[in-house]
């Protein structure tokens, strides 16, 4: 029951946030950047500005969406890349064993050891502000927890039955990673990689919020509330629906990543029921 | 113990020199140097030999490994090099930021384990129950919820429209001042307690020996205390350790909206000005911290768990 609820409910969320960044262009009622009303800055919401204005009289409904993109681009794409390095490593460290995996453990320990958002900080201070910057500094960043599993995945899975007969066939390495190893280790990593985006998310909003994510006047959720903040006793309002669309947002890949957790892992199906 | 401790305090140095190599290729790589900044701001280097001075005072004309020679030579003395900002050494700018920013992260963690742990405990000894499915609830909103916002919807409630709690800045023998950013903080961490917490004590009653121990007539108090409690312990003890040691690097975004003046508003202040030698130092520091904390809690562990020391 709660299984599915989460599922549902994290599924519902993602597909929301998804059609916003989608359809921004149509369905948000003005321009995000220039339409800005000056005589009309710091309005509460109203019929004509569903959310209220900002600071510079823009309609805060419009920069919501138009930041959804932002955020669903930085969020898909640095995991996705996350996941294709974490993976790569992972399973090769744990197939061929020896110095490389000495390695490639070494390598994941000083990841774990530099707090990712540090070492994003530090990236995008090298590679200056800017979206393709965010998915270099994000996507390189976080793929530890990926490689850990599929690592120790890779290990339990390759000295069993079917690994074995296809090495006996005579199967080359990169087949047998290829064909018998990644489709069975797909599961947890898919559930690594929604979380994953979840904390993109949170990471690009912190990132812009502190002035090395996406610069304004382009908006993002987070330097959305960089300019809000300022106004915090004038128009709350500015500052609370970014907010809470990042809020929505993660929460609907929390709930995902937890959901299909929860329906890949027997163990933890057998101990809810 | 001894012995583990001393080899565990070694396991600790490749690491940090890998963290000290990948921050400091990266900083090479930098297209603008600090000098180059200068003169864009046409501040005062414009001249070629003003640059070539400055170059040679912070060592930078010479080849990347000489540098990088220096740089460790110097750390195995304790010298973190000058910062370029105040000319003074690296160090005596980030020791007092030192203080506050272990005092949030304590003061962050205290709140997640008072409000956490709790949570999950009686969330767990009735699973499906209505303050469970609450506690879960708010266990993942508390994962969710971007600090920062938290933050500022704290510091809008609970400074600007009641007035009971300053809304920003540090005073070093302050409480009211900590109150706000050690919440919004806290909470992400007091979120993850309550459910490894939940998990622990949900796999520790499902386990043989409560079975046994249950049985044998044992009071469910008495069970809680002497058989859930000691075993779900270690797992508590990790994610703790684990938080405390990320905290402070989890810390920069709180830290810098609260104008709280630790190390991680030091590292975004350097970094906007690109005060290498700081980012460096605030860096090592805030790794450091991470590998000391998780350091301290294997050896908490191994006391606790003698198989622990074997491997």
């Amino acid at each position: 029951m709660r299984l599915r609820f989460n599922l549902a409910f994290g599924l519902t969320l993602v597909l929301v946030v998804v059609v916003a960044a989608v359809s921004a262009a149509w369905i948000a009622p003005y321009d995000p950047i220039f339409d800005a009303d000056l005589m009309n800055s710091e309005m509460p919401p109203s019929w004509e500005h569903l959310l209220g204005t900002d600071g510079q009289g823009r309609d805060v409904l419009s920069r919501v969406l138009y930041g959804a993109r932002v955020s669903l681009t930085v969020g898909l794409v640095s995991q996705l890349i996350n996941s294709l390095i974490g993976t790569a490593l992972g399973v090769s460290a744990g197939y061929f064993g020896g110095w490389w995996d000495d390695l490639v453990n070494g390598l994941t320990n000083v990841m774990l050891a530099i707090p990712s958002l540090v070492f994003a900080l530090a990236i995008m201070a090298v590679l200056g502000p800017g979206l393709p910057s965010l998915l270099i500094a994000l996507g390189l960043t976080n793929w530890s927890w990926t490689c850990r599993i599929a690592r120790s995945s890779t290990l339990s899975l390759k000295n069993q039955g079917f690994v074995q007969a296809a090495r006996a066939a005579g199967f080359s390495d990169a087949n047998i990673m290829r064909t018998q190893i990644l489709p069975n280790i797909l599961g947890p990593v898919l559930v690594i990689a929604t979380l994953g985006i979840g904390g993109a998310v949170l990471a690009e909003a912190a990132l812009s919020f502190l002035g090395v994510g996406i610069r304004p006047p382009q908006p993002s959720w987070g330097n959305m509330l960089t300019d809000a903040r300022e106004l915090i006793r004038t128009a709350p309002w500015a500052s609370v629906f970014p907010g809470l669309a990042i809020f929505t947002t993660v929460l609907g890949f929390n709930l995902l990543g937890d959901g299909l957790r929860d329906m890949l892992d027997p163990h933890m199906r057998t101990r809810r029921a | 113990m001894l012995r583990f401790i001393f080899r565990r305090t070694l396991q600790m140095i490749p690491t940090l020199l890998a963290v000290v190599l990948i921050i400091f290729v990266i900083f090479s790589v930098v297209p603008g140097s600090f000098i180059s900044s200068l003169m864009a701001e046409g501040r005062n280097a414009t001249n070629a030999d003003v640059m070539a001075h400055l170059n040679a005072q912070f060592g930078l004309d010479k080849p990347l490994p000489v540098r990088l020679w220096d740089y460790l030579w110097g750390l195995l003395h304790f010298d973190l090099g000058i910062s370029y900002r105040t000319r003074s050494p690296v160090w005596d700018v980030i020791e007092p930021r030192l203080w506050p920013s272990i005092k949030l992260a304590l003061a962050a963690m205290g709140f997640a384990a008072v409000v956490g742990i709790p949570l999950g405990f009686i969330a767990a000894l009735k699973p499906g129950s209505l303050f469970d499915t609450s506690t879960m609830v708010l266990a993942i909103s508390g994962l969710s919820v971007p600090e920062f916002w938290l933050g500022l919807l704290l510091m809008y409630f609970f400074a600007l429209q009641l007035g009971w709690l300053p809304s920003f800045g540090y005073q070093a023998d302050s409480i009211q001042h900590i109150i706000l950013p050690a919440i919004a903080l806290g909470v992400s961490p007091m979120a993850l307690l309550a459910r490894t917490t939940r998990a622990g004590v949900l796999d520790v009653m499902n386990a043989d020996f409560v079975r046994t121990a249950r049985a044998k007539g044992l009071t469910e108090p008495r069970l809680v205390r002497s058989h859930i409690t000691r075993n779900v312990l270690v797992l508590i003890l990790t994610t703790l350790g684990l938080q405390i040691g990320s905290l402070m690097g989890q810390a920069i975004v709180i830290e810098k909206l609260f104008s709280w003046p630790g190390i991680g508003s030091l590292l975004v202040d350097s970094v906007s000005v690109r005060d290498i030698p700081v980012v460096q130092g605030t860096v090592i520091v805030i790794v450091l911290w991470f590998l000391i904390i998780n350091m301290l809690v294997d050896v908490a562990y191994a006391a606790i768990d003698p198989r622990i020391k074997v491997n």
